[in-house]
């Protein structure tokens, strides 16, 4: 590819891309998002590679520089959000979506959809009796407005011509020059975006504010340590639309004077690495990246960091010290990062989905921007949809939808048919609502004010199978886990909240313990140094608040009501149904269980390790479980 | 330590980064890879290359959960026990799995290196929940059986390569005195 050197050029080639596209009259897109490559999709995308290659159907798997007739267009995309039906493949221009695709599907797909123009129905969404052939048509589709996924899983993620095509570097090309830095900050300010990685500060003034500082180099950092356990949101981005995060990067470097980029990926996320490194190596062969970009004096260069796994990474003074090569561990603040950042320089730190909401500001303006979402919140958000519902998956809606939307219209309601406990929003750091929040409108100070909080996006939902104060103490025991240990209130408080759940759900709980968990909870959230532990109490508040009675039964009454917790689990033999075989007291690791032969078992609850090896190894279904 | 560590791994891959601080985690992480794990001979040799004292080094290892300090075994399970696998019922397949390879008192590797057991908060596969991944292969919507099929597969895997060892072995012992 040849570099471009003005304005004129990226015009050029994004023409030729868009004309070339054309000629891709039929196109399949097969979804290579993880959850998708890990049911095969990379093997499907091959499969349909070599049939077509087999019966001289020409393919194109690149845009062709330049084009030679009509061809099918056979693209990797990202993410298409519908996980829990993957793998997922889209043909084009029809617009059906084919589910759970299989390899021996291959050749009925060429055959009679390239070949006839023909669904296959066998492949289609069906739900409640209806058939649903179009993407756009099925409900978990149809209530959402895709914005910053747009393209995921509409462009291959792993070509740039793709994204050009599709008027990728439009956004670049207008801040250059059509704009001057002040009126891009000016923009994103009146477009009122606010970060999305979990507090929500205004992002125009976070840009304005560093652009002011005197001190020079300045950076430009990418928080893409997503860490949030059931959180995957950036990690579609960056997979399935890396050139749009970039282009937003390079838009903030531009409006705050920095000329360098640090991407920060956790090092659980190897593909999204993978597509960012081919997005920076292609725009750096174009010129969009590097040196006197598009001919102008504005240079940008993006480098990436993998993480090593360590949760507080995604605190920005964390963050900053892991890509400096040191422990990943917070400071004090203030100096904030915009004036005392990477190498102690001013920096620019925002989230993957921030950066990616950038690009459609500039191209749209802010006005446009603010018809979208509520008042406060504009825009959209993205949402890991998780759990105990039945249409898992990425999604994003406008700000302001209702939690009763997202769960039951998007999410198609609880899978089986258990029912609705609470959902978990915002994740280690966040609380859970229940029944009566589910008419809450989702935005920043909405959800804040109910004792949640967005955080990054995911929203684990959870059916009355799930005991509440054991989802508290995993997620203590993960806040623990990673508390990185400088201040004390962190380091000691988690680890007191956690010693004192993990003795509620074995049965040990004492009078007292609520009020206990109240009060360390309230002393590690007003004292503690950074984010991960300001936020570490949220879970164990809001169960409390929201579940008091689950807690009172497994401390006064040491019973699980929805009978989760092993150590309160009592098992029973019905002497109805023994045989009297004796195998369950052979398997008994405890010789917890005594009787005699064809005569009724029974298990001495006093010596009984609660392990069930008696109930996986009676043939005769007689060992119960009482709750 | 080993007097007779051979660093020309290291050295090639001190090679490949800019020899400062700020590539301390990159070559970690190149070192656990090859390695899979951060032998400690490693230590005085990168920690001089990079300009750092070994201490702060060993500070930067023992930080971050992706380095181990201990040798693991030839199958690394990492079963997910992030929220959406947690409440999809990924501890029971922990549980089977920690019973099933004999793993006490808070060990992760089997005595034989053949297996490491590790559970990781969210692979990001959350709509094939529960998720449990096998050298980097992911095996989704697991249950306890699905998991014990999974094990005893690997097993039957290195059983067969041991076999064929042995044989080789048992076919070389054979063909010496022919020589």
């Amino acid at each position: 590819m040849k570099r471009l050197t003005s304005r004129e050029d990226l015009i050029a080639l994004r023409r030729q891309c868009t004309e070339a596209a054309e000629y891709e009259t039929k196109a399949i897109m097969v979804c290579g998002g993880t959850g998708c490559v890990a049911g095969g999709s990379l093997d499907i995308y091959a499969r349909l590679k070599e049939l077509m290659e087999q019966q001289n159907i020409p393919v194109d798997v690149e845009i062709a520089e330049i084009p030679h007739g009509e061809v099918v267009g056979l693209k990797k995309t990202g993410c298409h959000g519908f996980c829990e039906f993957g793998p997922l493949v889209l043909i084009e221009p029809q617009g059906w979506l084919y589910t759970k695709v299989k390899l021996d599907d291959c050749e009925e797909i060429v055959e009679k959809t390239i070949k006839n123009g023909e669904p296959v129905d066998r492949l289609v969404y069906k739900i409640d009796g209806e058939i649903y052939r179009k993407q756009e048509d099925i409900p978990f589709y149809h209530k959402q407005t895709r914005l910053v996924l747009e393209h995921c899983g509409q462009i291959n993620a792993t070509s740039i011509r793709s994204y050009l095509s599709i008027g990728g570097y439009s956004a670049v090309e207008k801040a250059l020059f059509d704009m001057t830095p002040d009126e891009i900050i000016k923009e994103i300010t009146d477009s009122g975006l606010r970060g999305r990685g979990g507090g929500g500060f205004p992002c125009g003034d976070k840009w304005a504010s560093c652009r002011r500082q005197k001190e020079f180099p300045k950076y430009i950092v990418c928080n893409g340590d997503e860490g949030d356990p059931g959180a995957f949101m950036d990690r579609s981005i960056m997979e399935g639309d890396p050139s749009r995060m970039i282009e937003g990067m390079i838009i903030a470097g531009i409006a705050i004077g920095a000329e360098e980029g640090y991407i920060y990926v956790r090092a659980e996320y190897p593909l999204a690495v993978e597509r960012l490194r081919l997005a920076i190596a292609q725009a750096e062969e174009l010129g969009l990246l590097g040196d006197n970009i598009l001919g102008t004096d504005f240079s940008f260069r993006i480098h990436i960091n993998r993480g090593a796994g360590a949760f507080v990474c995604g605190e920005g003074s964390a963050l900053t010290a892991s890509i400096e090569g040191k422990r990943g561990m917070p400071r004090v603040k203030p100096p904030r990062t915009v004036e005392h950042g990477l190498f102690d320089k001013p920096t620019n730190l925002n989230n993957v989905e921030t950066y990616a909401n950038v690009p459609s500001i500039i191209n749209r303006g802010s006005a446009w921007y603010r018809t979208i979402g509520v008042e406060s919140s504009p825009g959209t958000k993205a949402f890991a949809l998780t759990g105990d519902i039945r249409n898992t998956g990425l999604i994003e809606v406008p700000m302001g939808t209702t939690l009763r939307e997202v769960i039951f219209d998007i999410g198609g309601g609880m899978r089986g048919d258990s029912k609705f406990k609470a959902v978990q929003i915002g994740g280690p750091s966040g609380g859970c609502l229940t029944e009566k929040d589910l008419d809450l409108p989702l935005d920043f100070d909405s959800l804040k004010k109910a004792g949640a909080m967005i955080g990054s996006g995911g929203m684990v939902v959870m059916d009355d199978t799930t005991c509440m104060v054991e989802v508290a103490r995993f997620f203590m025991n993960f806040t623990q886990k990673e508390s990185c240990g400088k201040c004390v209130p962190c380091r000691e408080g988690t680890l007191r909240m956690l010693q004192i759940l993990e003795r509620i759900v074995e049965g040990k709980g004492e009078d007292g313990d609520i009020e206990l968990l109240e009060e360390i909870a309230d002393v590690v959230t007003h004292t503690a140094l950074c984010g991960l532990g300001k936020t570490a109490s949220n879970p164990v508040l809001s169960t409390i608040k929201n579940f008091r009675e689950e807690y009172e039964a497994h401390i006064y009454e040491k019973r699980c009501p929805a009978g989760v917790c092993s150590k309160l689990k009592v098992y029973k033999i019905d002497p109805e149904l023994c045989k009297g075989c004796s195998k369950c007291a052979r398997n008994c690791p405890a010789n917890a269980i005594h009787g005699e032969i064809k005569k009724p078992f029974e298990i001495d609850q006093s010596a009984c390790i609660k392990c069930g090896a008696c109930m996986s190894n009676c043939n005769f279904g007689a060992v119960k479980l009482e709750a | 330590m080993n007097q007779d560590f051979d660093f020309s791994v290291v050295d090639a891959i001190l090679e490949r980064h800019p020899q400062n601080e700020l590539s301390t985690i990159a070559i970690l992480q190149d070192i656990q890879e090859h390695y899979h794990y951060l032998p400690e001979e490693v230590f005085p040799r990168v920690a001089k290359a990079i300009g750092v004292g070994e201490a702060r080094l060993y500070g930067v290892a023992t930080f971050y959960e992706n380095f181990s300090l201990e040798p693991k075994g030839k199958y690394l399970i990492r079963c997910c026990d992030g929220t959406a696998c947690h409440v999809r019922g990924s501890q029971p397949i922990l549980d089977r799995l920690t019973r099933e390879l004999g793993l006490t008192g808070g060990k992760h590797t089997t005595d034989d290196l053949a297996f490491t057991l590790e559970t990781v908060s969210c692979l990001g596969a959350c709509g094939l929940a529960p998720v449990m991944t096998v050298n980097g292969t992911v095996y989704p919507a697991m249950t306890p059986d699905a998991a014990s099929k999974v094990l005893k597969e690997l097993r039957a895997e290195l059983a067969a390569e041991s076999a064929d060892q042995n044989a080789a072995e048992a076919g070389n012992a054979e063909a010496e005195p022919e020589k």
